[in-house]
Order: structure tokens, then C-alpha cells, then sequence
């Protein structure tokens, strides 16, 4: 697993801290009472990077997010954005923040909302009116530009509560979970747009439950625990990470229960959902795993090899346990 | 099943605060209101203040003066309050008093003209000597009723002699006359009258009949208007309450729904927020304000027009309290169901107290100060005298200035309360 390391030869701003970086967060902690919601967290993200949080539910990655925007004040540690730091005025600027909620006016339309988030961000005049229109068509609702938000479907007011983040162009764009409640075809079409807008050079930090997501669009990712990271770097490191050169056998079997449970104990696996779910050091060591399970009378009745995901490093990681 | 039913609808009414205290707090409150003024349950009872002038200081005058001295439910004025301990101002006069009823200081005044006691009682409406002069305001209805009624009985009962010699006099006209001893008898019975008149032994607490007095009234404010200025304050101010704290509560929505979160997230502070949000809705209240009084001065012949000024200050003023009014309510919830029970609480309190529902003279004494506390008693007050008493803009300054205060002082806490959402 790769870590990228906090020192840099970046130039340094009037505030000391390094400008070209898009955002570093240092040693962050944020408590809640007795309750330590982040606990020394520190990451960086680099220049057109697009940087994926993963984590269980409560697992802290909201008040890093709040932290970033300047909405939580944190107990200890730094946030800078190009140097700047968190809640600045200059911070304000460079960032852009998509909420996980829809933040938006239910009765203002779409050209009226991207209109007066981008005037909370100071724009005016033919700069705001060339910034709505290019939301509009980044997120393929100019045709629906006079309509109210309220009336929009689920997968449009996403759309629109991104282009609400992002109508001041903002250098470091903050997703979070943008893909929540919209079905497959508008999906795709947030993806185009991350994709689009990435193209554009922003750096991403995109926070998501669906590992699919997480695998097609960043480059790196933070799995984040109990208010700590636990693991970070690219897919394939943290595969690497967590499995080594080791390969997931999923079975499922029929034969008596007692026989099933010995089998899989055998060979250091476990049951998910009926299914026995090993893991083996090498692809070629399937065949004698097989032949065990006909010593013992078990009958095959389909079998899957596959190189580990980054939902097997997730759920390897962070357990099972429901976290809700 | 009923049962079941009922059950969850009480678990569900016992987690919601906002109900219950709708539920039980607004009836208790309103029921204590109602029975104090109206229940007489109130130790201090509603006086009305008559400013009286003696310009005859004749025996009669006199006695009448110290009969409605006399009197329990008035407070007679006969000089200007001192602002300065030990310094008395001189006597009410007939033109000071006029002018001490059009600013609002007591909504009588009783002026006994010179010549009085020559003729001070006549039976049967023949007299020729000059009237007491009764001036009003006329947006009291109350008080010049009362004060004549308390007058004539002041008559009957502080001045028995000059009512026996009135009685002597027709006796002599219309029946022939006393006999000497008759007269003798007479004269020392009133000569025990005058001297028990003189040792306070008369107690004036007959009841009062017929009208021996002659009485001249006279309106000096609130000539040939009616109460629809009055009204429109009254009624304007309550739902400009309502509408204020309702805006605000948008507040509560944007918090809720994250839009708060996201704007604050931009170069938007919370102190430009809550100041656009409080400019926008004292330009609501004031938009309302408008919109009620024109509609009085289309419909109802409100003379609008001749006091744009005032109505423009007073209205301006009025929306900004309000306005910042429905703020403070609004940062001090968490929740739309907690803004609607507490601002129905607290705005029919404040209307009821303050004089939106009832004028505030109709009260007990420590009611109307307590009415005092209220942005609906001073804003009422400030429009009722550019409507009423036809105040020029500069003399509103105290209405101006403790509407602005209020305005100011309730904003400055709401900020301060809205910190809870700035950061965590």
C-alpha cells in the first residue's frame, strides 16, 4: 500500500503552508463529547487526483468533510486548501462542496438556485450568467432549466445539487455519496459528469458506500474506521494490502451441515449467506480444496475464483458487524 | 383495536412538546389572561385619569372638585406630573389641558368655568349660568361616559347645600314660600351640612341621578374619525407577528434540509445571512403593513394619504421589531412543530396583553404596563398617534425609539443564539 508521504518541495504560502497542494489534512481529531468521531487523521490530495472515502456508517468520513469545508471546528490538527486554511475565505473559494442531502430551494428553479449559490460565492454579472449555463449543461438539465427543483425526479435534484456545488469552478470539488437513492441510468450520467469535470483538473474527494464507484472513479482510496484510516493507496495496493497474491474461492455446497461447517473450518473460510467463502494462496491450490470436499461426501454445486475487490478489502478490513 | 388506536395516538402526543403545550399551556394562559381583566380578579383595579381645572374657585366649584376626589375609580389630575422631585409644575388651564388630552396624558378633562357657583345646579334644564366644559378623546369610549356620570353624582352628593338652596329657591317660586320658622330651621340644617361638608363627613357614595349639572362635551381628538386606524394597528401587528415568525422559520427548513450547511460552506457568514433574512422580512411586515392600510383607506375612508410620514416611520419601525421578533423565536427552535407552538404561544399572549385584541385602557393598571413589554402595545401606541392625535414624525420618538431598541436587541440575541448553527 502506498502512503504518500507529507513532506514536499511545494512553495509555501504567507501562512506557511504548502500552496500547490489542493488539500492536506493533518493530524485531525473531533470530538463529539465521549466520542472521538475523527482520531488523528491525516491525508493529502494531489493536483487533478481524485481521492475515494470509504468507511461504515459513523465511521467519521462526514466530520472529516465538515472539518474540510470549515463547518466543524476540529479539537486538534489542520486543514489547509492550496495552503489556506479551512473556512479562509481563499479555502471558501477553492472548494466545492457536494452534500449528501439536497440542499437546495424547493421552489427557486434550477437556473434560480445555480444563480444564487453562485452569488453566495460572489459571482455576478456575465460570470454568473456564463457559470449557470454551464451547469446547466454539465448537468444535462438546461432544457429544464425553468423548472422548480421541487418538481424535479430524484436523479435530476442530484444533478442539480451537484452543479449547485460546483457553479463557482471551484479547484477541489468534495462529493458526498452524490450517487445516494438514483437508478443505474442516472448514475451513469453523474459519472460522465465527475468524469467531465475531472477532465476540467479539479481534485476529487469523493466519499461513497458503493465500492464499484469507488473502483471506476478514484484514483486512491481512504478506507476510514472508527474514526482513523486504516488503509489508503490505490485499488490494486490495497488488494495487495489486505490479500497479497491470495485469490477468493466462493462455494456452494450440498451435503449434511455438521460435514459443510468442518469443511470450511478446514480451510480457514467462512459462511456468508449459505455461501462458504475461502481465500487461497495460489489459484492451482483450488483442485486439492475441491477434491476435500468430495472426501467428504460434499457435492459441488457451483464454484467462483476471483481475484479480491475492493469490497473484500472493505468488509476484510472493517468486518461484517452491522455499524447502524 | 379502539383501544390500540387511542393508545398510539396518546404515546404520540406525550413525545411531541410542541402539542402538548398547545394543548395545555395556550388554553391556561389564555383563560388567566381573559380572568384577569375581565374576571376581577386583579387587585388593582382600571382608574381613569381626569384632568380637571378649576377656573371659578367659588365654594361649589370646590365641593365639587373634592367630590370626584373623592371618587374611587378616578385619579384627578389638576397639574402635570413632576419629572423632578420637589418641583411642582403650575396648574392645568383650560388650553394645557386640551392640549394634555390630544398627547394622550388622561382621555378627560373637566374644566369648572368662571362663574360656576353662581348658579352651579339648575332642575328641569333651565339653567343660565356657564357649563363644565367635558373635552375627550374619543378612542376612548369608556371614560367621558363615566367621568360625566361621576360627575353628576359628585353633585348630588358633595354639594347638598347648594342643592337645598336650589330646592328652597323653587319652592319659593312655585309653592309660596317658607315661614319664618320654617327658614330658621332650615338655615341651621344647612349650616350642619356646610360643616360636615368641611369636616369630610359628606362620603359622596350615593348613587347618582338625573343631571342637575350642565355638561358640555366636547371631542378634541378623534373628531369625526372612527377606530379604523386603530384597528388596523391592532389587528395588523398580530398577523405581522404570526407572518414574521413563520418567515423565519425558513430558517429552520434550510438547517434541516442542509441548504443552511451548503451556504454557509460559501462566502456567506452567519451574521450577512441572518441580516438578509432579517431586511427581508421587515420588508415583508412592512409590505403587509402597507397592504392592510390601503386597503382601510380604499374601503373604510382610512385617511392614509395626509400621514404617509408617520405611517411610513411607524410601519418601517414596527416591520423591523417584528421582523427581528420572529427571528429570535426562530433561532431559539430546533424544529417548525417547536416554532409554530411557541410563536402561537408567545404571539397571542403578546396581542392579548399588548392591546391587539382589546385596547389596552379597558385594563387593569398592571396589565397596561405590563403591556408595556409587548412590540404590539408601542407599535399600536405610535400609530394611534399619527392617526388619531395627527402627530408629526418628530414626536413619535419614543414609539421610534423603543420599537428600534427592541429590533435591535432581539436581533443581537438571535445571532447570538444562532451560533449553535454555525459551527460544530
Amino acid at each position: 500500500m502506498k502512503v504518500h508521504s507529507m513532506a514536499d518541495a511545494s512553495p509555501r504560502s504567507s501562512s506557511g503552508l504548502p500552496e500547490s497542494i489542493p488539500l492536506e489534512v493533518v493530524s485531525l481529531v473531533k470530538r463529539f463529547g465521549p466520542v472521538t468521531a475523527v482520531d488523528g487523521i491525516s491525508l493529502e490530495l494531489r493536483g487533478g487526483e481524485c481521492l475515494g472515502l470509504l468507511g461504515p456508517n459513523g465511521a467519521g468520513k462526514s466530520t472529516l468533510i465538515r472539518s474540510v469545508v470549515g463547518r466543524v471546528i476540529p479539537d486538534a490538527g489542520r486543514v489547509a486548501v492550496f495552503g489556506s486554511p479551512a473556512g479562509s475565505l481563499e479555502a471558501r473559494a477553492a472548494l466545492g462542496w457536494v452534500p449528501q442531502e439536497l440542499a437546495l430551494y424547493p421552489r427557486l428553479t434550477c437556473r434560480e438556485n445555480l444563480a444564487a449559490f453562485g452569488r453566495y460565492h460572489g459571482l455576478s454579472g456575465g460570470k454568473l450568467t456564463e457559470s449557470v449555463a454551464w451547469c446547466l449543461d454539465w448537468a444535462a438539465l438546461a432544457d429544464r432549466a425553468g423548472d422548480l427543483a421541487k418538481n424535479l425526479s430524484g436523479g435530476m435534484k442530484r444533478r442539480l445539487n451537484m452543479a449547485a456545488g460546483i457553479i463557482h469552478r471551484p479547484r477541489v470539488v468534495l462529493m458526498d455519496e452524490p450517487t445516494v437513492g438514483v437508478d443505474p441510468q442516472s448514475r451513469n450520467r453523474i459519472f460522465e459528469m465527475i468524469e467531465a469535470l475531472r477532465a476540467e483538473g479539479a481534485a476529487m474527494v469523493y466519499t461513497t458506500h458503493y465500492m464499484e464507484e469507488a473502483e471506476r472513479l478514484c484514483d486512491r482510496v481512504a478506507i476510514i474506521d472508527h474514526g482513523r484510516i486504516i488503509a489508503q493507496g490505490s485499488h490494486e495496493e490495497l488488494v495487495q494490502s489486505a490479500f497479497a497474491s491470495r485469490s477468493q474461492v466462493l462455494a456452494r455446497l450440498a451435503g449434511p451441515p455438521g460435514e459443510i461447517d468442518a469443511w470450511v473450518e478446514r480451510h480457514a473460510g467462512r459462511l456468508v449467506d449459505g455461501a462458504a467463502e475461502l481465500t487461497i494462496e495460489d489459484s492451482t491450490l483450488i483442485a486439492g480444496l475441491l477434491d476435500d470436499a468430495a472426501r467428504s461426501g460434499l457435492k459441488l454445486l457451483d464454484v467462483t475464483m476471483r481475484r479480491p475487490n475492493l469490497e473484500s478489502v472493505f468488509l476484510h478490513l472493517t468486518g461484517r458487524e452491522l455499524r447502524d | 383495536m379502539i383501544v390500540s388506536v387511542a393508545r398510539t395516538a396518546l404515546l404520540s402526543l406525550r413525545r411531541d412538546r410542541a402539542a402538548l403545550a398547545m394543548s395545555f399551556i395556550l388554553p391556561i394562559a389564555f383563560f388567566s389572561i381573559f380572568a384577569t381583566i375581565f374576571g376581577g380578579r386583579h387587585d388593582s383595579t382600571s382608574k381613569i385619569n381626569v384632568i380637571l381645572v378649576d377656573e371659578d374657585h367659588s365654594p361649589a366649584s370646590l365641593d365639587l372638585a373634592r367630590g370626584l376626589e373623592r371618587e374611587d375609580s378616578l385619579v384627578v389630575l389638576t397639574r402635570p406630573p413632576s419629572k423632578s422631585k420637589g418641583a411642582e409644575l403650575p396648574e392645568y388651564t383650560a388650553a394645557t389641558a386640551e392640549a394634555a388630552v390630544k398627547a394622550g396624558t388622561a382621555p378627560v378633562a373637566l374644566i369648572i368655568p368662571a362663574g360656576f357657583g353662581q348658579n352651579p345646579v339648575s332642575f328641569g334644564g333651565s339653567q343660565t349660568g356657564p357649563a363644565i366644559q367635558l373635552l375627550n378623546d374619543s378612542s376612548d369610549l369608556i371614560a367621558p361616559q363615566m367621568v360625566a356620570g361621576l360627575l353628576q353624582k359628585a353633585a348630588m352628593t358633595s354639594m347638598p347645600d347648594v342643592m337645598a338652596e336650589e330646592g328652597m329657591k323653587y319652592t319659593d317660586k312655585y309653592i309660596g314660600g317658607f315661614t319664618p320658622d320654617q327658614r330658621s330651621r332650615m338655615k341651621s340644617s344647612m349650616d350642619q351640612w356646610r360643616k360636615a361638608e368641611s369636616d369630610g363627613g359628606v362620603t359622596g357614595k350615593g348613587s347618582a341621578s338625573g343631571g342637575p349639572i350642565a355638561v358640555k362635551s366636547r371631542a378634541v381628538v378623534g373628531e369625526n374619525k372612527d377606530m379604523v386606524s386603530f384597528y388596523a394597528a391592532a389587528i395588523g401587528v398580530m398577523f405581522l407577528l404570526f407572518t414574521a415568525s413563520n418567515s423565519a422559520g425558513v430558517l429552520l427548513d434550510e438547517a434541516e434540509s442542509g441548504t443552511l450547511d451548503r451556504v454557509l460552506s460559501s462566502r456567506v457568514t452567519m451574521t450577512t445571512l441572518l441580516a438578509g433574512k432579517l431586511a427581508y422580512n421587515t420588508l415583508l411586515a412592512f409590505m403587509q403593513l402597507t397592504v392592510m392600510f390601503l386597503w382601510g383607506w380604499a374601503v373604510f375612508k382610512l385617511d392614509l394619504l395626509t400621514h404617509i410620514p408617520g405611517f411610513l416611520v411607524m410601519g418601517l419601525c414596527t416591520a423591523f421589531a417584528v421582523a427581528a421578533f420572529g427571528m429570535l423565536l426562530a433561532s431559539i427552535c430546533s424544529t417548525r412543530a417547536q416554532l409554530g407552538a411557541l410563536s402561537t404561544l408567545v404571539i397571542l399572549i403578546m396581542s392579548s396583553v399588548g392591546g391587539s385584541m382589546f385596547p389596552r385602557f379597558m385594563m387593569p393598571a398592571a396589565m397596561q404596563k405590563a403591556g408595556l413589554f409587548t412590540i404590539n402595545a408601542w407599535a399600536i401606541d405610535g400609530f394611534t398617534n399619527v392617526f388619531w392625535r395627527d402627530y408629526p414624525v418628530q414626536q413619535l420618538w419614543p414609539q421610534v425609539c423603543v420599537l428600534l431598541a427592541i429590533g435591535v436587541a432581539l436581533s443581537l440575541i438571535a445571532r447570538r443564539i444562532a451560533r449553535r448553527w454555525e459551527f460544530a
